[in-house]
Formats: structure tokens, sequence, C-alpha cells
């Protein structure tokens, strides 16, 4: 087995990737990785540990520092009839192969009238809270998600990162799939061998009655941290992992809403073109009868991410705002 | 028929002289020797090819002119450069063109109606890329340079080279993307996984306006030295020079030898599309000069000096070229506009919560519209 496991039933985030893909790549022998220092290094994560032993370099493909080209290759592979999962190491580097994300992957089934799909995952370390910098820290799914045509997954535990790999791998569309840095240490159940999550399905992790808090990623149990907080005020709040941005599960949200009949998202990217703002308007275009308050957005602020721990701290959303927000909109 | 021999350094690999004089063989700086030993057939037919090429090219000019396309990028000058390495390519060889590669599909078997639907702004579609081993044309410059690049590690990972019958991939660009950083990467990937890939670089001397020496101060093809792999030039409009380059480079390929660039030196006679304008930044004399050079006389020279084809031969060519353009014309005027909820086709094959709504609005919004003037 690829990864290191805690022990029995437990498994880390970390392990988790490589364990989903590990999973993949025994299923499926057209299932290939390429990226930087995947191999041998196990990745500069340890998100691929063990992979190189396990499939050989046959299947694991150390290449060459072109993030352009890691990601073009991927979608040329793809083409043959191979599954590529293809790795840019930090999510920010993504901009290195815009071209390839927007310009090209997402549109090969559309160009050529549904003739042609390109199987392909996208893998990247995403997010802030470890000191890296402006440009080794961002929250950048709202990139992704401005770009029709790609899906997005952002699981927040070790058991999603083995399910929606899962379905990644296997989607005929191109995925991007961002795995938080942040989360890499934390742990969880380790689920079956055939653990798959659907793309699209968000997930209640928490019920409540009060509020809905949406969250993604880390933000999951920022909005968890938040939930307890509020417990002990009396406020019940119904936490939604949403899981994947596209396709976006608005059926579970505005269930939810319909029951709480508030809203406040959590989100990491900055807040201005934040995921959020999409899915707040389609609450309040197919929802605005649930409501009973105004909408809150919680996110990062408009800056870059500062590289000094006391600032970076500041940027991106904490329980405590949170928690501040959910009692503006439930006292409102 | 002249002798041949070898090309000093920077020349070209010429089979076909701009007088129509064929030279018998030409041995390249690696020992590789290029010659054309073709049938008198398939001398008419290479003949055939060129000519018709350029005549359907020259409709598709017209049609934008008339307002039926909205655009279009003519191949005039680069005929041989597409005939040469389009005839060159086995069946099972993998091209990857950019949007002026029209000989090649044409030499790949593709209706040339497919590309004028996607140029007149009516089609959601094309050629299947997998059927005709030719993809969709790349817009973005450069960017199948890697397509080709990881599709060539596809061929190496399902064992598909190292024979005769082996599989290879080319990717065609201009001079112009060789500044492209992703050119520039497919070139190392290329080279380090030592794929059964060719690139295949017309340089037609410009983009759009830019000049060669505005991309390169040294040959392009000598470039491939740098990342570890042959380059050649050959004369882009000769035909048989072409054809034999390329085919080397194929074999090579498909063997499991690796990458080879082709420089083919040829010269885009018309605009860079139809929306440029070429005599604003170059001289008359610069492109009477390669009018001397001309890809499709230099072949009916030969065929006429050697006898293999007489005046009614070249007369039933014209005819049929005649005959092709105006049914495509005639076609391209028929072709239907698509029904606008086609535009939410092949997003995701299963649908997204987010386009599905949008569909069913526009639907119930179309549906607003029935039995009104509209």
């Amino acid at each position: 087995m690829a990864g290191v496991k805690t022990d029995q039933d437990v498994i880390t985030y970390r392990a988790a990737v490589a364990e989903g893909i590990a999973r993949e790549m025994r299923r499926d022998p057209s299932v290939v990785c390429l990226g930087e220092d995947i191999g041998g290094a196990g990745g500069v994560f340890k998100t691929t540990a063990g992979l190189f032993e396990e499939f050989g370099p046959g299947r694991i493909w150390d290449t060459p520092i072109s993030e352009q080209a890691i990601v073009g290759a991927a979608m040329g592979a793809a083409m043959t009839g191979v599954r590529p999962v293809a790795e840019i190491m930090f999510s920010d580097f993504l901009a290195c192969c815009w071209d390839y994300l927007a310009n090209e992957i997402p549109k090969v089934r559309y160009m050529t009238g549904g003739q042609v799909t390109v199987p392909l995952v996208i893998r990247t370390a995403n997010g802030g809270g470890l000191g890296f910098g402006a440009q080794h820290s961002q929250a950048v799914e709202n990139w992704a998600l401005t770009i029709p045509g790609l899906k997005i997954a952002a699981p927040a535990t070790p058991a999603d990162v083995i399910g929606l790999m899962a379905s990644a791998i296997r989607s005929d569309d191109p995925v991007v799939f961002f795995e938080h840095k942040g989360l890499f240490a934390s742990k969880g159940p380790l689920p079956p061998d055939d653990h798959v999550v659907e793309l699209g399905k968000a997930a209640v992790v928490r019920e409540g009655t009060d509020v809905t808090l949406v969250a993604l990623a880390s933000t999951v149990h920022t909005a968890l941290a938040a939930a307890d907080t509020l417990a002990d005020d009396g406020v019940s709040a119904e936490v939604v992992d949403l899981r994947c941005l596209i396709p976006m599960d608005l059926t579970t949200v505005l269930a939810s809403v319909g029951k709480t009949s508030r809203l406040v998202t959590v989100e990491e990217n900055p807040h201005q073109a934040g995921w959020g703002a999409t899915l707040v308007s389609v609450v309040v275009d197919e929802g605005f009868e649930l409501l009973d308050a105004p909408v809150r957005r919680v996110a990062s602020a408009n800056v870059p991410l500062p590289f000094a721990d006391a600032l970076e701290d500041e940027v991106i959303p904490t329980a405590d705002k949170v928690v501040a927000a959910v009692r503006s909109v439930v006292n409102y | 028929m002249a002798k041949g021999g070898s090309p000093p350094d920077g020349e070209l690999v010429q089979l076909l002289t701009p007088e129509g004089e064929r030279i018998e063989s030409v041995t390249g700086s690696d020992g590789t020797v290029y010659r054309a030993d073709f049938t008198d057939e398939e001398y008419r037919g290479l003949y055939r090819d060129l000519v018709i090429v350029r005549k359907l090219d020259a409709e598709a000019t017209a049609l934008q002119r008339q307002g039926e396309l909205g655009i279009w990028a003519s191949l005039l000058g680069q005929e041989a450069a597409q005939v040469g390495s389009g005839r060159a390519l086995r069946p099972q060889d993998m091209a990857f063109p950019t949007y002026r590669e029209h000989g090649v599909l044409y030499c790949r078997g593709i209706d040339p109606i497919m590309p004028l639907g996607l140029f007149r702004g009516v089609d959601q579609g094309g050629w299947d890329p997998n059927e005709f081993k030719f993809n969709m044309y790349t817009i973005v410059i450069g960017a199948q340079t890697l397509h080709a690049t990881g599709y060539a590690m596809g061929v190496t990972m399902d064992g598909k080279t190292g024979t005769d019958d082996g599989e290879a991939v080319i990717a065609y660009f201009g001079d112009g993307a060789t500044s492209q950083g992703d050119v520039n990467e497919a070139f190392i990937w290329a080279g380090v996984f030592n794929s059964p890939l060719v690139f295949f670089c017309q340089n037609n001397q410009y983009a759009i306006s830019e000049p060669l020496e505005r991309q390169t101060r040294i040959p392009l093809y000598r470039r491939a030295g740098g990342f570890g792999f042959p380059g050649i030039r050959v004369d882009g409009n000769d035909v048989l020079a072409t054809y034999a380059v390329t085919r080397a480079a194929l074999d090579h390929a498909r063997l499991g030898q690796g990458p080879t660039l082709i420089e083919a030196y040829t010269y885009r006679m018309g605009a860079h599309t139809t929306n440029d304008d070429p005599t604003r930044y170059r001289i008359a004399s610069e492109v009477e000069a390669w009018q001397a050079k001309d890809p499709i006389k230099r072949v009916r020279a030969f065929l006429e000096r050697e006898q293999i084809a007489d005046a009614a031969f070249f007369a039933e060519v014209d005819e049929q070229a005649k005959r092709e353009s105006l049914h495509l014309r005639e076609r391209v005027l028929e072709m239907p506009d698509p029904a606008p909820v086609t535009m939410f086709d092949n997003v995701y094959p299963n649908g997204s919560p987010l386009v599905d709504k949008e569909r069913e609005r526009f639907v119930e919004y179309q549906a607003s519209f029935e039995g009104s003037a509209h």
C-alpha cells in the first residue's frame, strides 16, 4: 500500500492523496502520474509517497520543471486513452500553465462537438496558513471556477480525498483537484477499498436549524469550530461541506437554507470574485423567499497573502470571524 | 537529372529546383540520404494535390471576401510544405496542426468543407481527430506542440514504437511559434523522453507582420542541436524534398530514435489572415522573388520535361480543381446555422447544475417567443 498509515483505521490527509491515487492505479492500468519530484522524492509534500516504488517509472513520470508542459502533455496523453494525473506543486503555479487550463483542456470536448474527451486530473497543493508568503499560499479555487468545462474538487477530510480522487480520475471531464496544504497533517478514518464520493454531492457535516454555513476544504473545519462556539450561545449552525465547486450542489445548499433561513459562506479565496459570490447569487435568485436575513460572506481579505504570520492570520477567515458574521444575521 | 550531394551548412535540402530539375539524392550532415523515388502516377498525384489544395484555398479566400466566411488563413505559397509532409504521414501517424494546415488536412482525407464550417462560424465541432488522426486546428500559437508531446508520450507508453509499423506524431507550427515558451518546453520534453515526435516548422518568414529576424538570431533548424536532437532545413517549396525529409524523420521517430526538428523554408505569399494587409510591412520585390520559387510551377515543369504528363492531364486537373471548389462553395452557402440551444452541448457530458439551470431558462425564454412575430 502506498502512503504511510498512522495505524490500522486512521490515515492522514497527506497519505490519503497517495492512497487515493494508488487505488485507482491498481484498478486501471491507463492511469499515470506526471509532475515535478513526484517519483523517488515522493512529492515535495510527500503526497505521492510510495507510488514510484509500486508503479515504477513507466507510470510515474518525473518531468522537467515546466508547468505548461506538465498540463499540456497531460492533455495530449489523455487523447491517446491514458488517464493522466498531473501535479502542479503549488496551486499558485496554475498561473504558469493557465493557457492549458483556460484555453485548451476545458474546450476540447466543446470544440470537437463531443468527439474528443480529455479525462485528466490536475492535482495541486492549495491554500495558506503555513506562512509560505504571497506566491505559495493562495487559495485559488475561484480561478478555476471562472472556466466552464473544468470540474473542481476540494476535499476537507482524508476519506473525501480518497473518495473524490476516485471520482476525479474516473471522470471523463478534466478535474482540478485542490489539496489543502494546511490539512496535510490532519487525520481521519481510512475509508473502505471501494470508497467513492460522487463529484458534485455536498455533505451536511453538522446539522443545525438557525443558520447554514457553506464551506470548502480548510474552511469546513473553521466553520465546524465556529459552530461549536455558537452552540454554547444557543445558536444551532448547520455546516455544509460543498466538496466540489463544479458541479456545485445547489440542491443541498437550498434545502439547508430552506431549513435555517440564513446563509453564511466561509471561503478561503479572496472576497472579490470568490466562489461564495456565485453560490450566493444562485441562492438569492432561486431561494429569495427562504431567507430571513441578509447573506454574509466570510472570505480572505482582498490583499496578497502576507509573509508575516501575524498578518496572514488576520487575512484568512477564522472561527471568530465566522461567529461574528453568524451573530449579525441571527440577530437581524 | 542533377547528381546531387551534400548541402552546405545552412542550406536547404532540395530535390527539385525552382526550374523543375530533379536532383537524384542529397546526403544530410548525419549521413541520411534523401531521395524521391516516385512512380509517374505518384508524381502526377502530388501535382494534383498541390493544384487542388491551392484552388480550394483560393475559393475560401473568395468566400471570405464575399462575406461568407468570418475569416480565412490562407496557405498560399505553402502547398508543397503541406502536401509533401502530409503525404509522408503513414495512416497510423497523428498530426497536430495549426489553423493554416488545410493542405495537410486534405491529405488526411478530411472533407475540406469541415474547416469551412468553423471559419463560417456555424459548426460546433468538425472532423473526428481520432478517426482521421488529425487533431483539431489549434489557434493559440504553439500550444499544439505540447499536446503532441503528451500524445507522443502516450504512444511510447502503449509500446507502439520501435518497429517499422510503429506510430509517429507530427506537430506543425510556424516561425513565430518558436518564440513561445511552450514550444521550447515541448523541445525539452521530447528530447528528454526521446519521444516519437517530428516538429515540423513551416518558416514562412513572417509572424503576421514580424519578420524572421525578430524571432531568431540563428537558423531555426539549428536550435534543435541545443535540445539534443537533429534539426534539418528543407526547401519547403519543394514537395519532393519535403516528402523525403519528413518521411525519414517520421520513420526515425517510429523506430524509437526520438524527435527531429524540420524547418521547411517557405514563404507566405498571401496575408496572415484575411484581416491583414501584408503590403504595409513587406516590399513587392520580395514577394516577386518568392514567386519565382513557386511550389507548383516547378512540379509542372518537371512533369513536362520528363514527359510524365501531357496537356490533357493538366487540363483535367484544372477541371477537377474547379469542380471541387465549386462544390465547396455550394455546400458552404447551404450550411445551416446551429440551433441556439446547442450552445449548451458538450460542456459537461452529464451536465452541471449551473449549466443545466441556464439551459432550462434559455429554453423557456425561447419558448416565450412562440407564436410571436420573432
